[in-house]
């Protein structure tokens, strides 16, 4: 037999299980086992490799962000989340929380429906973390149940499917399972929006994209300025199938999102551009892996950073499975770094088990180039404005790599709002 | 117009000093071509004048229609009649051209208490002055000068200066990179600019240029110091017997 010596748990650890801990029901097996395992593990810190940069021991409760998990009885919606307009125009809402109701239309090859699965925090992507996934245990912990979307093979689905999870006082608790099917097409944006403050929200989804299909997936995360916010998303990619993905990160005090992709068919293409935008004190760290298992897989990871102030994270991971030859994988961070009072973390890793295979990875941070502002400047642009222009041009390049009009027009209005804050 | 007094500046970050007293002045309507040898502080001048911060100026003054304007910013500068064409445009990814040019124009004219053009108004005058320096209105739907060829950059910064309609234009080095038809081209884009009230300070190597744009005054500068100055006939002997014969005489 053997005996666990538990450590004792932070206050704020206390807390974040006392939290779990209030809406636990009778027979809630799965839950239950969740709550018992953070207990036993309680959360990541500096010493495990994958969290190094984002200790969570140390983050959650700290005295910027306010106590996190606060204990309360009623699980009650903050606001009514239909009240906001969707990100792109026509899109079919799909509310993530217990007891939504499905839309009550939906578009042809389309269906909705939900279950009582949850997170399976047994399996960790990433090699160098510990031996359980700390998002979808908080996630289980707090009772994160499925909502299967599932759309049919062959069907190009016109208007994007937004999924959003009613925020609750102690955060929102979505749990999407996506299917898309083989040769069919769709745009799905993840809408993190603001709740409570002191709220500690997960968001978790798992795509499963079949063979010769397009998935655009757009993740807006403009979380409240004293919420935390753990994501993560998993996604498996098929045969020629296309996966591309756009993070936006504006809002969050302490913000972990994670995104692990796996190619399961030759062709497979990832395509990743991402944004975060930082101020004050937050904290913001993306994490990805893209796992190459297969041969003949191309990735492009490119993120963009603009930091006012806090501290940024980027850990990307590329790994190359034995065998899979011709793997074509390219990753870039790039960083604007606008004050002293801010800082950025990049840590690229490549994991390369195969021989014939092109891996690159470039990170950069720097000062707005005085080149290009003297050069505007002297056509008569103020300095403000200059600056504006120029910061607006770093992160609109990537932004603008969507190709898809909508996206980029909604997108870029909700980087030029930040800016201009 | 412009009137340059014993300016003497550096730069900023290894206080080397590159102009020792220049003196300068320019008339309404003046052409004046600055000549000199590689090094002589020709760029750095027309840097100083557009104000770039890489630059200090230790002594001296630079009157623009009499008032000094040392204390003035690159915008400002720019918002009261001074351009810069540059040697090497600026690549700018992610800023298009269009966007940066109607800025550019409306920030001036809001500098100035102008009403700022509607945008049918500002795209019809890019249209007439993109025909008459041959640029392909699909180049200005790309980010600003980006993967532009060298003649291409320097036909767009003509078309800025068309459209920004300054009163002082330091031409720096504008033929460089220029083959004999982009030469024609640019060269005709500036004289079609010519006015009783519009300067020019043409900054060039060789005398090239200025078979094209014909300039009233030339002046050499070399060390830092206008050594020579004297009309048109002053760059036909430059182009004959070299500098050295020049600075021989000055030294």
């Amino acid at each position: 037999m053997t005996v666990h010596q538990l450590r004792r748990l932070t206050p704020p650890e206390e807390a974040l299980i006392a939290s779990a801990e209030s809406g636990l029901a009778e027979g809630d097996e799965t839950r239950r086992n969740a709550i018992a395992t953070l207990r036993r593990d309680g959360l990541p810190h500096r010493r495990i490799e994958a969290w190094h940069y984002t200790d969570l021991r140390t983050l959650v409760g700290g005295t910027q962000r306010g106590l996190i998990g606060k204990i309360i009885d009623a699980v009650l919606p903050t606001s009514e989340p239909s009240f906001l307009s969707p990100l792109l125009p026509g899109s079919t809402v799909v509310d993530l929380g217990a007891t939504a109701t499905p839309p009550a239309s939906l578009p042809a090859g389309v269906a909705i429906s939900r279950s009582g699965a949850m997170p399976d925090w047994h399996e960790v992507v990433n090699h160098l973390d510990r031996d359980v996934d700390t998002i979808r245990l908080v996630g289980a912990a707090f009772g994160a149940t499925a909502t299967h979307v599932s759309v049919t093979a062959n069907t190009d689905v016109e208007h994007a499917i937004e999924l959003r999870a009613e925020p609750l006082d102690n955060g929102d608790r979505g749990f999407a399972i996506c299917d898309v099917g083989a040769g069919s097409k769709a745009v799905f944006v993840e809408r993190l929006s603001a709740g409570a403050a002191g709220a500690l929200s997960t968001g978790i989804a798992n795509l499963a994209i079949g063979d010769g299909a397009e998935v655009l997936w757009i993740i807006d995360q403009e979380k409240g300025e004293r919420e935390t916010h753990l994501g993560q998303l998993n996604v498996t990619i098929g045969k020629d199938a296309l996966f591309r993905l756009f993070v936006l990160n504006a809002g969050g005090a302490l913000v972990r999102m994670e995104v692990h992709a796996e190619t399961l068919g030759e062709g497979a293409d990832i395509q990743i551009r991402g944004v975060n935008l930082l101020r004050g004190s937050q904290h913001v760290d993306v994490t990805t892996t893209l796992n190459h298992t297969v041969p003949n897989t191309t990735s492009t990871e490119t993120f963009r950073n603009v930091v006012t102030g806090g501290h940024g994270v980027f850990q990307g991971m590329i790994k190359v499975s034995k065998g899979a030859q011709k793997t074509d994988a390219r990753m870039a961070c790039n960083t604007l770094l606008l004050s002293d009072d801010g800082d950025f973390s990049a840590k690229p890793e490549l994991e390369i088990f195969a021989d014939d295979v092109q891996c690159g990875h470039g990170a950069t941070a720097g000062e707005i180039n005085a080149d290009h502002l003297f050069y505007l400047m002297s056509r008569g642009i103020p300095l403000e404005a200059a600056r504006a222009l120029l910061v607006k041009a770093f992160v609109r390049e990537v932004v603008e790599e969507i190709e898809h009009e909508a996206a980029v027009e909604a997108l870029e209005a909700r980087i030029d709002a930040w800016l201009e804050q | 117009m412009l009137e340059i007094k014993n300016l003497h500046a550096r730069v900023a970050d290894t206080e080397t000093e590159i102009l020792r007293g220049v003196d300068l002045t320019v008339r309404p309507g003046e052409v004046a071509a600055i000549m000199g040898p590689n090094g002589s502080g020709k760029s750095t001048l027309s840097y100083i004048l557009a104000g770039r911060e890489d630059y200090e100026v230790t002594e001296g003054d630079i009157l623009y229609n009499g008032e000094s304007i040392l204390e003035m910013d690159p915008a400002e500068r720019a918002a009261s009649g001074i351009f810069l064409a540059f040697q090497y445009p600026l690549e700018i990814p992610g800023v298009a051209t269009m966007t940066f040019l109607k800025t550019a124009v409306n920030a001036q004219r809001k500098a100035r208490g102008e009403a700022e053009l509607t945008t049918p108004d500002f795209m019809r005058r890019v249209k007439a002055s993109a025909a008459d320096l041959k640029i392909d209105t699909e180049m200005l739907k790309r980010p600003l000068n980006v993967g532009f060829s060298g003649g291409e950059k320097k036909r767009a910064e003509i078309l800025q200066m068309a459209l920004l309609e300054p009163k002082l234009c330091v031409m720096d080095e504008t033929d460089s990179g220029l083959d004999i038809d982009a030469l024609k081209i640019v060269s005709d884009g500036v004289n079609a600019l010519r006015s009783p009230d519009r300067s020019y300070l043409v900054i060039t190597h060789y005398q090239r240029l200025l078979e094209h744009i014909v300039p009233d005054t030339v002046h050499v500068l070399y060390k830092g110091r206008i050594i020579r100055s004297g009309d048109k006939s002053l760059a036909l002997q430059l182009e004959n017997e070299g500098y050295a014969q020049i600075i021989s005489e000055a030294a």
